[in-house]
């Protein structure tokens, strides 16, 4: 009699370690994430995007025009996904949260300054990337009437980089390499590949701008470039993980929801 | 079917924490190795603007700039706050989802 209670007791405690195992696994996954950004939002001030005004009249307005086909797209595809599969409206919020987390997150690198990832890549790989200039556009739009980073004149271009640039390099990449290799080599990839091309347009972009007098556009580039894009490699590193991240909890938990997101790639 | 993880789900959770690991390092390498001002990089860029053409003036400006460098951080704040809320909601409803949907499995295989 008490041998039984000895091993009833021994067994229960064994199987509450183990659920309280997973418990603390998903608790310190919820504490490293949260302590990640609380550390890395401490750091002040702005980083990225091209600040109100910063551009002449004539190359603000030609972003904006540039931009605005692909937002409008954009609108139209996220309609369609609503109305033909509304449970997807969740996973939707999701691609858009994760862009607004990210780009809030100043992290420090290796020049000794600061940017934030873009948080483009997850979205435009779930859902197309025409949905990501629509979510990445309410994204720059908030910071820049509220935050004052980035700029209304400068929203066309601000755009044209993270929110159209960086979600179509994203998933033409993701379609190359899911042929050739694994499916979360390719999701890294192309989050990575997404953030770092998103700096590289915005280089561009000032260079075009303001060419420099000795030099011209390329001068101009690779001063804006050695500003921008070098911060930004050690930062697309930490975004591909982190949409990584976010991906393996969906494939996880999401299943339906990814199932969903195939069929629609195969009818489209 | 059974209630424990399958190795499959410990190896994801382990290469989660790996992942999270990986990003932390990442972000406190610099902090450690190299010094700088940790400034933005689109301040320096307006700075790059000016030496390059000096007379450029900003010709429109924000119409609402935060009070101070705290109300700015109070915001930034505010702005993860939200987007990790609605992550850890949307994920927390998928994994209480795809647990009650396994429970259910499990008594009809019974």
């Amino acid at each position: 009699m008490p041998a039984d209670v000895f091993v009833y007791l021994v067994s229960s405690a064994r199987f509450s370690v183990k659920a309280r195992n997973r418990k603390l696994v998903s608790l310190g996954l919820m504490a490293g994430l949260s302590c990640y950004i609380v550390l890395a939002s401490a750091t002040p001030a702005a980083a990225m995007h091209i600040s109100e005004g910063f551009l002449p009249v004539q190359w603000a307005a030609f972003w904006w025009i540039v931009a605005l086909p692909f937002f409008l797209v954009g609108l139209r595809s996220i309609a369609r996904i609503t109305k033909e599969h509304p449970e997807l409206k969740l996973l939707l919020a999701l691609a858009g949260a994760f862009t607004f987390v990210l780009s809030a997150l100043k992290i420090p690198s290796v020049t000794g300054s600061c940017s934030h990832p873009t948080g483009t890549g997850l979205g435009a790989i779930l859902f197309g990337p025409s949905v990501m200039a629509v979510l990445g556009a309410l994204v720059l739009l908030f910071q820049s009437v509220l935050l004052a980073h980035g700029g209304l004149t400068t929203l066309g271009a601000n755009m044209f980089s993270m929110a159209i640039v960086g979600p179509f390099a994203a998933y033409f990449v993701y379609h190359l390499l899911l042929r050739t290799g694994s499916q979360r080599a390719a999701i890294f990839c192309a989050a990575a590949l997404a953030d770092l091309l998103t700096y590289v347009m915005t280089s561009i972009q000032l260079a075009l701008a303001f060419p420099a007098a000795s030099g011209g556009f390329m001068a101009s580039f690779i001063k804006f470039a050695s500003i921008f894009a070098i911060t930004q490699v050690p930062l697309a590193i930490s975004e591909g993980l982190l949409t990584v991240l976010v991906w393996n909890w969906l494939h996880s938990y999401g299943k339906p929801e990814l199932e969903t997101l195939k069929l629609l790639r195969q009818e489209s | 079917m059974n209630q424990k993880p399958t190795k499959n789900q410990q190896a994801t959770a382990r290469q989660n924490w790996l992942l999270v690991g990986a990003v932390v390092v990442l972000a406190v390498i610099p902090l450690v190795f190299v010094r700088g001002e940790y400034g933005g990089a689109d301040g320096q860029a307006e700075k790059a603007i000016s030496e390059i053409e000096p007379s450029y003036e900003p010709w429109f400006n924000h119409f609402f700039e935060p009070a101070s460098g705290e109300i700015e951080s109070l915001l930034f704040a505010s702005q993860a706050a939200m987007g990790a809320g609605v992550i850890g909601y949307v994920i927390g409803l998928y994994k209480g989802r795809s647990q009650s949907q396994q429970q259910s499995d499990n008594k009809t295989l019974e």
